[in-house]
């Protein structure tokens, strides 16, 4: 019956007459005789509709009125109309919600899309185009921003479930001037026993704390001074991930990667073989209702072909190891109001290979220690510090970029941030970087939004 | 002589490693349905709650420990209607445990069993924190635990079909004693029928519904939308013209704006429990309800 009456409905959309989507969505039980009728009379009068189209609309409004009469009736109040209603609305407040129609459409398995957008103000004491750090020489990524006002990086991210096997997605990334490149794009799996999971494609290496979240997700505008000058700002490449989420009471996870090795501070691969690999180990529980903590020990190891950088040329291997401590406090377990986020990183850096030609083995390290307090609903106060510590390379190299020249580079940073919803934050970051041979002051302004669907957000 | 050797030792083994008795790892996330998980299930469920009374379940950091114990569940309870949206998804994506991936038989959502109020007509965040599929926060109104605990026999008994027998027992012994229970509550809660109140955050419209309280105003402009001073302005001159009897909020919520409120405009502002653990009365599932209507009735007088 549902199904002939929903024809009958089309049959007089199809005529030019429109019908509300409450005739077909209607419950056809207490009118079946009424749309039988019609249907027959309908199919009887096909050839001359114009006539008497108007007469069957009437009669369809009468039987509507009649469904809606019965249906009062039969069902005296069951929603709570008279309650909510009754609730005042001040002008800015929201609209009456009314229950909407489910109307499946065509585009109802399209994947999740959601946008980043930035912007940013900057002003440096320093001009950024001669920007350097004496001993690290730094990949085209990990650069100063320009200074004045620009759009900063745009991200698109397409997520779903592919099957009920494998999840996807894939985030595309626009720069300033306009050009697009794909930031990640993996598949994962959702079904392999045992706590395994598998992850394909391009991605952001779990190494780290910081490593494997999208900048809108840092704590401050910028990456801290070690993942700046050992990972080129983030290490992410093509490759093939496992992890293992270990079956205890507290959280234990290990996982490898594999990949292709061109990113920084590879480079230059060509080989049937991965020139990168990863391992790592996260651990972790609670303190009390209070308090937790995370822990992670990683490795990278990367061989590099004619790496460029700045004009220089590096052939060899960097090993990169990584401890990182995160302690986070929220009153109750309820961080809405205030929380603290306090964390760490210690890198280990060991370079062996030829420089421009010249053999450089060189031992480097550097740390940050960061803490972001919201001391309001909305209102956020950071303070960051990072400092490297270089090596001098043998005579040949002195005075080369691997040269620390006997200097200590550091950084401290201050951080304002408001935001006016989840998906909303301005912020205002003070940085005095010591880490070229005059001193910068940089202050930079910046906006962040994210819309689409609601991400979950990792610790 | 090896072989049974051996399998006594491979029992032994399982045994240990099994743990006792427990047939169902539950993770539930919020208290009221531990406590609904252990009302059917008995001794057969070993329940993980993830979160306590006085968290707000919209909010929670996707912690370690929340990971680990989401890797043994069997089934999880969690509200549904996007209520967890902010942190659940990560802890099941990096819990890497395929029976309680979205779509396996182990997630279990209350919010399916019940019919939702409060559903927006078209969705878009500059209407708030709204939910797509209606006002998730049903544990307001107690009668939505007979759905939700027949629906939840149902599931412990498809996926653990040893003990059917017993969690459809336990329902039907929960159904009876609630029951009971709920005549109870109406009976003491007549004087509040039609009673006008405040509310601070949109999540009690299934107790309104339920005591057939008549909801004046929220003191929020819009859901999840903290109130600017101007917007509580508006609020007080309002409830001038339309006088309250309280202002209700979650033990969870900050008190400043029904404090505030309350102050000026001679309004008792009542905290409920709003799940177990909010107060220290509200124990279990019944007195959760025992402790919500005493509150309330109090602040009538």
């Amino acid at each position: 019956m549902q199904r002939s009456a929903s024809r009958l409905a089309i049959a007089l959309i199809a005529t030019g007459i429109s019908v509300t989507s409450q005739a077909s969505a209607a419950p056809a039980k207490p009118t079946a005789a009424d749309f039988a009728t019609l249907q027959q009379q309908i199919n009887a009068l096909r050839g001359d509709y114009e006539t008497k189209i108007s007469e069957l609309e009437t009669r369809l409004k009468a039987a509507e009125a009649e469904v809606a009469a019965a249906h009062a009736a039969a069902t005296p109040a069951s929603p709570p109309a008279p309650e909510a209603s009754s609730e005042v609305v001040i002008a800015d407040s929201e609209t009456e919600p009314s229950p909407a129609a489910v109307t499946p459409s065509p585009n109802a398995m399209n994947p999740g899309v959601s946008v980043v957008l930035n912007g940013n103000y900057v002003s440096r004491s320093q001009d950024p185009a001669w920007a350097r750090i004496p001993g690290f020489p730094l990949s085209d990524n990990a650069g100063p921003e320009r200074r004045g006002l620009s759009l900063g990086e745009s991200e698109v991210t397409f997520g779903a479930n592919v099957d009920p096997y494998l999840s996807a997605a894939l985030t595309v990334s626009f720069d300033g001037g306009g050009s697009a490149s794909v930031e990640e794009g993996f598949i994962q799996t959702t079904a392999l026993p045992a706590g395994l999971t598998l992850k394909a494609g391009r991605f952001y290496s779990a190494i780290g704390y910081l490593n494997e979240r999208h900048g809108h997700n840092w704590s401050f505008i910028d990456m801290p001074l070690p993942y700046r000058a050992l990972l080129g700002s983030q290490y992410g490449d093509d490759g093939v991930q496992v992890r293992w989420l270990a079956p205890t009471p507290f959280f234990l996870e290990a996982g490898a990667e594999i990949f292709r090795g061109d990113r920084f501070p590879g480079g230059g691969s060509d080989k049937n073989r991965a020139q990168a690999q990863s391992l790592f180990l996260h651990t972790g529980s609670d303190i009390n209702d209070d308090s937790s903590w995370l822990g992670a020990v990683s490795y990278l190891h990367t061989a590099a072909r004619d790496r460029l950088t700045a004009g220089d040329d590096f052939s060899g291997e960097n090993g990169v190891g990584i401890a990182s401590l995160v302690y986070k406090w929220a009153p109750g377990g309820n961080p809405a109001q205030r929380n603290l986020t306090l964390s760490g990183e210690y890198f280990y850096d060991r370079q062996t290979g030829d420089f421009n030609a010249l053999p450089a083995k060189l031992n480097r390290s550097g740390w940050y220690a960061q803490g972001v307090y919201q001391f309001t609903n909305r209102w956020s106060l950071g303070l960051r510090y990072g400092s490297l510590n270089g090596d001098r390379p043998a005579k040949v190299l002195l005075k080369s970029a691997l040269d620390d020249l006997g200097r200590n580079p550091k950084a401290i940073t201050g951080l304002l941030e408001y935001d006016t919803s989840e998906f909303a934050r301005l912020r205002m970051q003070f940085t005095h970087d010591e880490t070229d041979l005059k001193a910068n002051d940089e202050l930079r302004f910046q906006y962040t939004v994210v819309y689409g669907p609601h991400g979950a957000h990792r610790y | 002589m090896i072989k049974p050797m051996l399998s006594a030792v491979i029992a032994a083994l399982t045994v240990g490693l099994a743990g006792p008795a427990a047939a169902l790892q539950v993770f539930a996330c919020e208290p009221e349905w531990g406590a609904l998980a252990h009302e059917i299930g008995g001794d057969k469920v070993s329940v993980y709650v993830a979160t306590t009374g006085v968290q707000d379940p919209h909010l929670i950091q996707a912690r370690p420990s929340l990971i680990s114990k989401a890797r043994t569940a069997d089934v999880t309870v969690c509200t549904g209607a996007e209520l967890e949206i902010g942190w659940l998804p990560m802890i099941v994506s990096q819990s890497a445990n395929k029976k309680i991936m979205p779509g396996a038989r182990g997630v279990f959502q209350p919010t399916d069993y019940v019919h939702l109020l409060e559903t927006p007509a078209s969705l878009d965040r500059s209407q708030g924190d709204i939910h797509a599929g209606g006002n998730p926060h049903i544990q307001s109104d107690p009668r939505n635990m007979i759905p939700v605990g027949k629906a939840m026999a149902d599931r412990f008994a498809e996926l653990d079909p040893a003990n059917a027998g017993l969690y459809h027992g336990r329902y039907q012994t929960f159904l009876g004693n609630w029951q009971g229970a709920l005549k109870r509550w109406q009976a003491e809660a007549a004087p509040l029928r039609g009673v006008p109140i405040a509310v601070q955050h949109r999540s009690w419209i299934y107790l309104e519904t339920w005591l057939g309280l008549r909801r004046v105003i929220a003191l929020e402009p819009k859901p999840g939308v903290p109130a600017s001073s101007g917007y509580l302005a508006q609020v007080l001159e309002v409830l001038k013209k339309t006088p309250v009897k309280m202002i209700i909020r979650a033990a969870y919520e900050d008190d400043r704006p029904s404090t505030f409120i309350g102050g000026r405009a001679s309004v008792p502002a009542v905290m409920l429990p709003y799940t177990i653990g909010g107060t220290d009365q509200a124990k279990d599932l019944y007195s959760l309800y025992d402790d919500t209507l005493s509150r309330m009735l109090k602040a009538l007088k």
